[in-house]
């Protein structure tokens, strides 16, 4: 889903950050995807090869670390781990669970120089 | 262009303008920052370093669509925001909405689609304001577009504004416009299955609309099938069935949208 505005948006935040904190050139960047984000890790790799081709970021090694969805039951209160963003509670199979981790991607690190 | 929607870098037109903002793609502006020449590196001891950034990409959508939802509220406007795949009737639906509401309430369409002025010309055969952004090869409609449309529809106190986006049942779910609901219309050519493929929107949608139910005596679809696969992924939700062309079902629709907007 929509992996090139996101890509756009890493790439946005690079050139932010180069501005602020001063490098010129990035190889590695690492990136936090939740797992129920809808984001498609080789969709993004491709979408950021095209987008960054010609920047500070080309060749930059992209590095993906996934992160589980976890859901919280408004019911009882149990925690538990989600693989898709609706099911019912493990504990009392109540179908309203909140999704507390692994819906949200973010930029984490760059190695620069 | 993105291999998995089909999503791309196209130019994005309000009311067939190119948006200031817009003009300069950010790919283009990318490119204009120096490269580092390859010479310097071979002089000086390049040092690497690792900084931490920590910053969410969904965080600039959502802080806009909270600027959208501040402004609607300061002018007491009901947005909704209408999803589903193309060809389900979102046109044709809105359509018969505004000529039943014309003269209850102030009203204007934002209508999003990557071509064409078609529907923004459908809605103003019935009077009604329009405002078209066309996306390009964009998948969905995101808030700053919402953002830089607003200005140009002026809108006044208690409209009802509607928003169509882009016919796509994946990208629209993760873009919030500052919307107070996403309206999510399932027709019922479309087959049951359809809540359980594309969770997501049914699960981010406070109401769905099963439409073109005249054809139901035509065809295998199963409604109450088609409901509670709804349901499954989101316990919640509201819906209503009916059908844009024969009228059934509308009163309750026209409901739905009295309560929302004195509720909003
Ligand atoms: N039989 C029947 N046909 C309908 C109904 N609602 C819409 N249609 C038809 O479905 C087709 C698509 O309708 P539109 O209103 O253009 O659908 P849309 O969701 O706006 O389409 P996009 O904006 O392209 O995604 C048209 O031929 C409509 O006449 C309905 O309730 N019953
Ligand atoms: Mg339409
Ligand atoms: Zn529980």
């Amino acid at each position: 889903m929509h992996e090139l505005s996101l890509a756009e948006s890493v790439m946005q935040i690079i050139q932010e950050s180069a501005t602020t904190q001063h490098f010129r050139r990035v190889t590695r960047i690492t990136l936090e995807v939740g797992e129920l984000a809808a984001v498609e890790a080789d969709a993004l790799r491709f979408c950021f090869d095209a987008v960054s081709n010609g920047t500070i970021a080309e060749g930059a090694a992209l590095h993906i670390t996934p992160i589980s969805g976890l859901g919280r039951c408004n019911a009882c209160g149990a925690t538990m781990s989600m693989r898709e963003r609706y099911g019912l509670c493990e504990q009392c199979g109540d179908p309203h669970l909140e999704i507390i981790a692994g819906d949200r991607m973010q930029v984490k690190e760059l190695t620069v120089e | 262009m993105c291999g998995t929607c089909g999503c791309g870098k196209g130019e994005v037109l309000i009311a067939g303008k190119r948006p200031q903002r817009f003009a300069s793609s950010a790919p283009t502006r990318f490119r204009a920052v120096a490269k580092p020449s390859p010479a310097s590196f071979k002089v000086e001891q390049v040092e690497q370093r690792l900084i931490h950034i920590e910053r969410d990409l969904f965080a600039k959508n959502d802080a806009l669509a909270a600027e959208n939802r501040r402004l609607f509220a300061t002018r007491d406007i009901l947005a909704l925001n209408l999803v589903s795949s193309p060809g389900s009737g979102k046109t044709t639906l809105l359509v018969r909405t505004l000529q039943l509401l014309k003269d209850k309430f102030p009203l204007a369409v934002i209508e999003g689609d990557q071509q064409t002025e078609n529907d923004a010309e459908r809605i103003r055969a019935t009077g009604v304001r329009a405002l078209q952004i066309n996306t390009g090869k964009g998948c969905h409609l995101d808030a700053s577009m919402i953002a830089r449309a607003l200005p140009q529809l002026e809108l006044e106190t208690g409209t009802l504004l509607f928003i169509e986006n882009v016919g796509n049942l994946v990208c629209p779910a993760g873009f919030d416009l500052g919307e107070a609901a996403k309206v999510v219309v399932l027709s019922v050519t479309e087959g049951e299955d359809k809540p359980l493929k594309y969770p997501d929107m049914f699960r981010a949608a406070r109401l769905m609309l099963l439409n073109k139910c005249d054809l139901l005596p035509y065809l295998n679809f199963e409604v109450e099938l088609a409901i509670s696969n709804a349901r499954r992924v989101n316990p919640d939700i509201e819906i209503i069935q009916l059908s844009a062309t024969s009228g059934a079902g509308m009163d309750e629709w026209l409901g739905w949208l009295h309560h929302a907007s004195t509720h909003n």
